[in-house]
């Protein structure tokens, strides 16, 4: 059971990603200007930057957030 | 003579006014495509962290004793660019961190001196990127170089990064490589270390060991329509070398005490998604979702909301909330609760089973002149975070960002 886990974390992935791409619409750049808002960023905020490094080392989980994936330790 | 020096004084009044009647003319606009090659300072960005944690499974006690620990972290980041010959734009973004902690459980490493070296520490860790863009297509390349050095660990980093933007800037991909070599000082607790040692305080390194982390990260971020954009990334990493730290103490059934050993090898797949949806013209939803795997037996899930409010078009409050459940690793056991038998062994709360909440929120200000009505000051950003771990571990974080332009 424990194995299937990581396939249909996989399969769900690709699904997700497939729906997206097939639901788009194609936005002009005249129409993104709500897209262009600084809130709209899909990256993690600068301003959050010290507390995935504390996340990093308090928890096993990692990466996949914008963070470093290792080296440069700071393991305190 | 008279005529003479009245003839001097009329034509050095007349050149005088000749000049006074020239108008200065503004430079005309250039109407060709050139700009400037000169390297020009984008932004800087200053970030400045306090953290503060409490809790009572410290790993260097073997899973009990203070977890208490302060760390003040900041780091300056300076953007700049120029443009080459072709129109290409280079970007250069160097960053300087400095961050210093003091940590209680450190100092158990060796308890008979009053206040060891890893009892407080400070890190510092430089690294510089170079981008080359092209602005019209948007696809870009970039390399990276990193260092990193506190008292018993140092690190080189290398780095390479490529972006891919579709013909209609809706879809982007990204791809990231990266390669840190660690060299780690092997420090033992001080009943652990061998007797060829003395006393332990003259040889407190048994030597170093490398710790070598490369991962990779494909990324793709999708426009759905004008309100609704997303990003899925996967970044596989692998570890090599020395895992464990051999300064934390394990406790066993037969009453026996070991340095932490780990496998030699980690690898770590998470899957993340991130969707960000403009609900109405004051209200902005953010949510990421990652899964975590890796071949030590942990496996997480972790969500992530946070709710942007404009007050008004320059100031916006985002109250955000973060859940992480993780299943520990195989290795794990609790104080005194190792099987003597074992291979692999560490009494590391941060690697068991567990699970976490953390909320806060965040203020920005980015008004058109300036924060305070300084010019240059563009954006402030400051965010308080309250984290609490179902092992008992409680920390509060406050960050400051501001954005010179």
């Amino acid at each position: 059971m424990k194995k299937s886990i990581p396939i249909a974390v996989l399969l769900g992935s690709g699904i997700f990603a497939m729906s997206l791409l097939s639901a788009c619409a194609t936005v002009k750049p005249y129409q993104k200007n709500k897209l262009n808002d600084s809130e709209m960023a899909l990256s993690s905020r600068t301003a959050q930057k010290f507390e995935q490094s504390f996340q990093l080392y308090r928890e096993g989980g990692s990466g996949a957030n914008g963070g470093k994936s290792g080296g440069g330790c700071g393991c305190n | 003579m008279r005529k003479i020096y009245l003839h001097v004084l009329l034509l050095f009044l007349g050149v005088l006014g000749a000049h006074g009647q020239i108008k200065s003319k503004p430079a005309p606009a250039d109407s060709s495509n050139y700009q400037s090659r000169k390297l020009k300072l984008d932004e800087i960005n200053l970030v400045s962290a306090y953290y503060h944690q409490n809790g009572n499974n410290s790993a260097v006690t073997g899973g009990i004793g203070t977890e208490k620990l302060t760390d003040f972290a900041n780091t300056i980041d300076l953007q700049m660019s120029n443009f080459n010959k072709a129109g290409k734009k280079n970007t250069f973004l160097f960053e300087l961190g400095v961050d210093h902690y003091t940590s209680a459980s450190s100092d158990k490493i060796d308890p008979s001196t009053i206040s060891s070296a890893s009892m407080a520490d400070t890190r510092i860790y430089p690294s510089l990127n170079w981008t080359k863009s092209n602005e019209k297509t948007g696809n870009a390349f970039g390399f990276t170089g990193s260092f990193s050095k506190e008292y018993d660990y140092q690190s080189l980093g290398a780095g390479f990064n490529l972006t891919r933007l579709s013909k209609d800037k809706n879809t982007q991909f990204d791809f990231k490589l990266q390669a840190f070599l660690d060299t780690w000082k092997v420090i033992l607790p001080i009943e652990l270390r061998p007797a060829t040692s003395g006393n332990g305080r003259e040889s407190r390194s048994e030597g170093s060991s490398p710790r070598n982390s490369f991962s990779t990260s494909f990324s793709i971020s999708q426009v759905i329509n004008p309100k609704l954009q997303a990003l899925i990334i996967i970044e596989p990493a692998y570890q090599k070398g020395l895992l464990a730290t051999k300064y934390q103490r394990d406790y066993f059934t037969d009453g026996s005490v070991r340095a932490e050993t780990l496998p030699d090898k980690r690898y770590k797949l998470p899957i993340a998604a991130r969707l960000n949806y403009f609900a109405t013209d004051q209200v902005i939803i953010r949510t990421y979702y990652r899964y975590f795997m890796d071949n030590w037996g942990i496996r997480a899930h972790t969500a992530e909301i946070e709710v942007p409010v404009k007050l008004t078009s320059f100031v916006s409050l985002s109250p955000f909330y973060r859940y992480n459940k993780q299943t520990g690793t195989r290795y794990f056991a609790p104080y005194g609760q190792h099987d003597p038998s074992a291979t692999y062994f560490t009494s590391d709360y941060d690697l068991s089973t567990l699970n976490s909440d953390f909320y806060g929120a965040g203020i920005r200000l980015a008004p058109p002149h300036g924060v305070f009505g300084w010019r240059h000051l563009n954006m402030l950003e400051l965010r308080y975070g309250h984290y609490s771990r179902s092992t008992g571990l409680v920390s509060n974080i406050i960050t400051l960002n501001l954005k010179v332009k």
